[in-house]
């Protein structure tokens, strides 16, 4: 007990004696993490402030517009209300019944005049300047020229919480389907064409554009150009369920060259099992509930309510974005996806170890 | 007299006291409807192994006993049970219910049984002449979904659980204002029915 007190006595001194920096350090801590995360949505693969092509440039720029202007207006306000409330009248006006001030003061109600008529037209002028930027911003966004028939065109339909892509073309053999996971050349306009299975969903790519609502039953378009190469994350933005928050996708800017090379492979069909593991792989997928649900071309699987799997080892995700294409995810995913990502559409599978291995090996065979 | 008036008066207070905590102690359970299980299986589940496609057996005759589906008491399962439907080209054959290349589901006519084990094994089994076997391929809670879903379109589960629209544009009345039809047995086995030959 004695000792203890001691001790907490000792504790005790030593924080006094580092005191101010104790006080100081949760604050500044706090201070430089809320700046650090302020700041981190300025850049990065999910971010409208990190811009990588002319309309979320456009966007971007509006953004900044309205945040300056907007700070300058709350700050003078703010100022001129300090000022108004700690402002010492000057003459105070002694009001008694017997004597009500029903005189106006002449110069003084000119003054008030001028004062309400600078605000109310600054106010005008502010509206009216937000409000053509804003409607050139909108022009500027549907302005991208686009190419013609020739135009790259992605077909991209929302589902309760996946994205099916497809690359349409009028050369059936030309037509790639793919999931969570799209593939556009640097500088060119691509048209998407965006529709819904279910609910609606909002498609939606920070760097690159605004968001687009995907209406079931409805084909909306837009047109989206990307000048800088990268991956950026796209994001359902329009609540949809329970697994909303897991909708996400890929999208991956690279050269023409690039995308050509990506575009090719992704034509071929899924590649032969090379091997008695994954050729055993390929009979239990055939076999199991996956061949219900999922596509692999070139086989038997031709199910079209869940992603298509044709090449599913050439994306960097699994589930829509959730986790990183990995063995070990894989694994728990086809097993027991209900745990990663709660009310899914793919049921849990009881697969044999021996099974469940040569399942992998052939999925991540599939490039 | 005074003293008695306020007794009363405090007695009546005690009563609506009562009343109202017990009035919101039943309105807080209908705050929880029901479980929304993703990974669950009907506990019966296990008891299908049961059954059996003849009536004859060696020894004593044994009781039949019914399986009760619990998802017919699941508005989520019997909702996903109408959304496999679709999923699994059910509908390839069935229609919505009303019957194309195969028998329609909606009528009081059963050839294989009303019973949701009976249904069970015949998604399982699949059933001469076009009904294919599901066996491995549909996991088993997804079939009893789709076994309490088939039930629904004769009005054979409650009505505050059978899906009360459906997600696009559809003809037919909503499984929920189906009325009850009493199923009878076919009255002999249709020629494209008939047991294994």
């Amino acid at each position: 007990m004695k000792a203890g007190s001691q001790e907490s006595g000792v504790r005790s001194r030593k924080r006094k004696a580092r005191g101010g920096m104790l006080r100081r350090g949760p604050v500044l801590s706090f201070v430089l993490c809320l700046l650090s995360l302020l700041s981190s949505g300025c850049v990065g693969v999910q971010s409208a402030l990190d811009p990588a092509g002319p309309q979320a440039g456009r966007i971007g720029g509006l953004w900044w517009l309205m945040l300056y202007t907007l700070s300058a207006v709350f700050l003078i306000v703010m100022c001129l209300l300090l000022v108004a409330a700690f402002k010492q009248r000057r003459s105070p006006v002694a009001l008694t019944a017997e004597a009500p001030d029903t005189q106006p003061d002449a110069s003084r109600e000119r003054r008030m005049s001028r004062a309400v008529i600078s605000g109310v037209s600054m106010t005008i002028i502010i509206l009216f300047v937000l409000l053509v930027s804003s409607f050139l911003t909108g022009r500027a966004l549907y302005s991208i020229a686009s190419t013609g028939d020739s135009a790259l065109t992605v077909e991209v339909t929302g589902h309760q919480w996946w994205w099916a892509v497809k690359y349409d073309n009028h050369v059936p053999s030309q037509i790639v389907t793919t999931a969570n996971e799209i593939h556009i050349p640097v500088g060119q306009p691509v048209l998407f064409k965006l529709t819904s299975q279910d609910v609606i969903h909002s498609f939606w790519i920070p760097n690159l554009h605004g968001k687009t609502d995907l209406i079931p039953g409805h084909v909306a378009t837009t047109w989206i150009r990307a000048d800088r190469v990268g991956t950026y994350r796209g994001q359902c933005a329009e609540f949809c369920g329970y697994q909303h928050a897991h909708m996400a996708f890929n999208v991956v800017v690279e050269s023409p060259e690039q995308f050509k090379a990506w575009y090719d492979a992704q034509l071929r069909p899924a590649a032969t099992p090379s091997n008695a593991e994954r050729a055993q792989g390929q009979q239990v997928f055939l076999t199991s509930p996956c061949i219900m649900c999922h596509k692999i071309q070139g086989t038997d699987a031709g199910g079209a309510v869940g992603p298509d799997l044709t090449h599913i080892a050439s994306r960097q995700t699994i589930a829509a974005g959730t986790l990183e294409n990995t063995r070990e995810h894989l694994a728990g995913w086809v097993l027991d996806s209900q745990k990663i990502k709660p009310g899914n559409r793919m049921p849990q599978n009881n697969l044999e170890a021996q099974d469940l291995q040569a399942l992998l090996d052939y999925l991540q065979s599939l490039k | 007299m005074e003293a008695r008036m306020r007794h009363k008066m405090r007695l009546a207070r005690i009563v609506i006291t009562f009343t109202m905590s017990l009035i919101l102690c039943l309105m807080l359970i209908s705050c929880e409807r029901e479980e929304r299980g993703f990974r669950v299986e009907p506990p019966s589940a296990s008891r299908i192994n049961s059954k059996t496609l003849s009536d004859l057996q060696p020894g004593a005759r044994l009781p039949v006993v019914a399986v009760k589906n619990e998802y017919e008491e699941n508005a989520y399962a019997v909702s996903e049970g109408k959304r496999l439907f679709d999923a699994y080209n059910c509908t390839g054959c069935h229609s919505h219910g009303g019957g194309g290349m195969g028998p329609p589901l909606m009528d009081a006519r059963w050839i294989y049984g009303s019973g949701p084990e009976q249904i069970f094994s015949t998604i399982v089994e699949g059933r001469p002449n076009g009904m294919p076997s599901f066996r491995n391929k549909v996991p088993d809670f997804q079939v009893w979904q789709l076994a309490a879903y088939v039930r629904s379109m004769s009005g054979q589960v409650a009505k505050d659980v059978a899906p009360g629209r459906d997600d696009d544009i559809s003809g037919k009345t909503p499984e929920s204002s189906t009325e009850k039809i009493n199923p009878k047995p076919s009255a002999g086995v249709p020629k494209s029915a008939e047991m294994p030959q």
